[in-house]
């Protein structure tokens, strides 16, 4: 039962920790916040990788896993490439504006 | 695990806090995103040297990053900036679907090896991933335009009909660790995927980033239950983080928008209910004193102008005339008038859409100016021209009781001189109410479309001279 009560210390202290890292946003930040968790929340692909790593050749598992996989690299590729695209056009004006 | 997978897991873990931290600051958000992106690479490095994939599981590991990596990348460089909200939505959705997938997996091939607990994580893995799924999609899909709010969902009906599918998923996720692989499981993900639908559904599109936003947190939970399904901490810790994250920023997007959660959630698409109130609900019908004016008339007036505001709105985004309206500021700038563009925090389709969508048109900084800085500047101003925009701007927010607008926060332009409301027709704002703005002795319409608008706007302004100055100086 130790590794249940410690999965779910783990959990408590992440939850807590997720709630004390955003205070203040400023309106500017939203979308691309926003647009960055859920980026983060991607971090599935770890049970993706876990699920086709531990499939033993059950090919409708390495199937599922595969399919998952796909689901969540769109999610983490599409999400970092599109949040920093609107993050570098806030950078750009600071060294090329004036215009 | 041994060692170092640990001190990579705790590395990454760090990594992604402070990624997350980051990303709320202006200065530091941009290095944040990259530094979060490569914990997220550190942590898939870390999870692949503990785990030792064999051949068939390298290769099945190559089409499934190959294709979801493809797709991503070019998702992200194609996508207009206009489309951000739903765009997010379609990756989040995404994002629950394979945490979806994985407890489908485990559920139905693997359930010997999975206690209680696993079982329990799976039930809710495959609920907050589905309803995750079906919501962000549905988000999306009414965002671009492709569905409509059914009137049924504006009726009491959708409560109980929403209750039973939340009833039907909480008997499938009891029944589901006693039978894991069996119809529990069927009934389960029907039942959420269906709930998810139901609950989103009735929101209307001004809500609609609110509910991103809280989907958001939800694929964080989905993510973290997922961890549980495989026993990964770092994906337990990681999703907790989001899930909570996602809540706190959803919050703060609420108070922005001056809603409360559960009105958005349960309240029913803002102003569908409310239509009667104020002129009936934006047919043009409700209006009687309307002046309308055309781009010379328009033109003449900013060239005497010595300050000017601009209020964008998303109908300026859709027209794509962020750089004609850059165009039109610098030639006023070169008549000597001063040029600032008011933001409304929820300008666009979400709180700092506006200002992603003028960065990309090279609007300098300095010159967005934030709604409580520069409402006490509206009585000094000479012209406001309102651009797509249109609840934000409407005076009934601050004088009218009755208004479903009532108590947002909005930009006070009609203390302005003179008010020029760019639009292509009368038709009514995102919300569906009526603008008293329109109605004022010192407003004026030019109907049109606001990039073709602008356009004639700046070839009037310099067939006047306006600019010609500036030219023979350089």
């Amino acid at each position: 039962m130790s590794t249940l009560s410690q999965a779910l210390w783990v959990l408590l202290l992440g939850s807590l920790l997720g709630l004390e890292l955003i205070g203040k946003v400023p309106p500017t930040l939203h979308t691309p916040l926003m647009s960055g968790a859920n980026a983060i929340s991607g971090i599935t692909v770890l049970a993706s990788l876990t699920l086709i790593a531990q499939a033993d050749g059950n090919g409708a598992l390495l199937l599922l896993g595969g399919l998952s996989l796909g689901f969540a690299l769109f999610n983490v590729i599409g999400g970092f490439l599109v949040t920093d695209r609107m993050l570098a056009m806030f950078g750009g004006r600071k060294s090329g504006s004036g215009g | 695990m041994d060692f170092a997978s640990c001190a990579i897991d705790l590395v990454a873990v760090l990594l992604l806090a402070l990624g997350l931290k980051g990303l709320a600051k202006v200065r530091t958000a941009r290095s944040a995103n990259g530094l979060a992106a490569l914990a997220m690479g550190l942590a898939v490095a870390g999870l692949l040297l503990q785990l030792q994939p064999g051949p068939a599981a390298w290769l099945w590991i190559a089409i499934g990053a190959a294709a979801g990596g493809i797709a991503g990348l070019i998702t992200a460089q194609r996508v207009p900036m206009t489309a951000m909200p739903e765009t997010v939505a379609l990756f989040n959705g995404c994002g629950g679907m394979a945490s979806l997938l994985v407890a489908l997996g485990v559920a139905l091939f693997q359930h010997d090896q999975t206690d209680l607990v696993g079982r329990i994580s799976i039930d809710i893995s495959v609920f907050v991933g589905a309803i995750t799924f079906s919501g962000s999609i549905v988000a999306m899909a009414k965002l671009q335009g492709w569905l409509d709010t059914p009137d049924w969902t504006q009726s009491a009906m959708r409560h109980g009909l929403n209750i039973s599918l939340a009833i039907a998923s909480l008997a499938a996720g009891l029944a589901l660790p006693t039978d894991p692989a069996g119809w529990p499981l069927w009934g389960l993900l029907l039942a959420s995927t269906l709930l998810g639908i139901g609950v989103t559904l009735p929101i209307g599109g001004a809500d609609m980033p609110v509910v991103i936003s809280l989907l958001n947190s939800y694929s964080g939970v989905a993510a973290a239950a997922a961890g549980f399904v495989v026993g990964s901490q770092l994906l337990i810790v990681a999703g907790a983080m989001v899930g909570a994250a996602g809540l706190i920023l959803t919050q703060v997007m609420c108070t922005a928008m001056n809603r409360s959660l559960l009105n958005v959630l349960f309240g029913g698409a803002l102003g569908a209910k409310a239509g009667g109130s104020v002129g009936g609900g934006g047919d043009e019908a409700g209006y009687t004193r309307i002046v309308s004016c055309s781009p010379e008339e328009c033109a003449m007036a900013l060239e005497s102008a010595e300050r000017v505001v601009f209020v964008p709105g998303y109908g300026l985004a859709v027209a794509q005339a962020q750089h004609a309206l850059r165009e039109l500021s610098k030639l006023l700038e070169a008549n000597g008038a001063e040029v600032s563009y008011a933001i409304h925090p929820v300008a666009g389709r979400m709180p700092g859409h506006m200002n992603v969508l003028l960065a990309e048109a090279d609007v300098p900084y300095e010159q967005l100016i934030e709604m409580d800085t520069i409402n006490p500047e509206f009585p000094r101003t000479d012209v406001v021209i309102v651009l797509g925009a249109n609840d934000v701007v409407n005076p009934d927010a601050k004088t009218d009781p009755t208004s479903p607008l009532y108590g947002m926060p909005v930009l006070e332009v009609d203390q302005a001189r003179q008010v020029f409301v760019v639009k292509r027709s009368l038709g009514a704002g995102y919300a569906g109410i009526a603008n008293a703005l329109f109605e004022l002795p010192q407003t004026a319409m030019v109907f049109g479309d606001a990039k073709a608008v602008l356009q004639q706007l700046c070839t009037e302004l310099r067939s006047q001279g306006v600019g010609a100055r500036a030219r023979v100086a350089a």
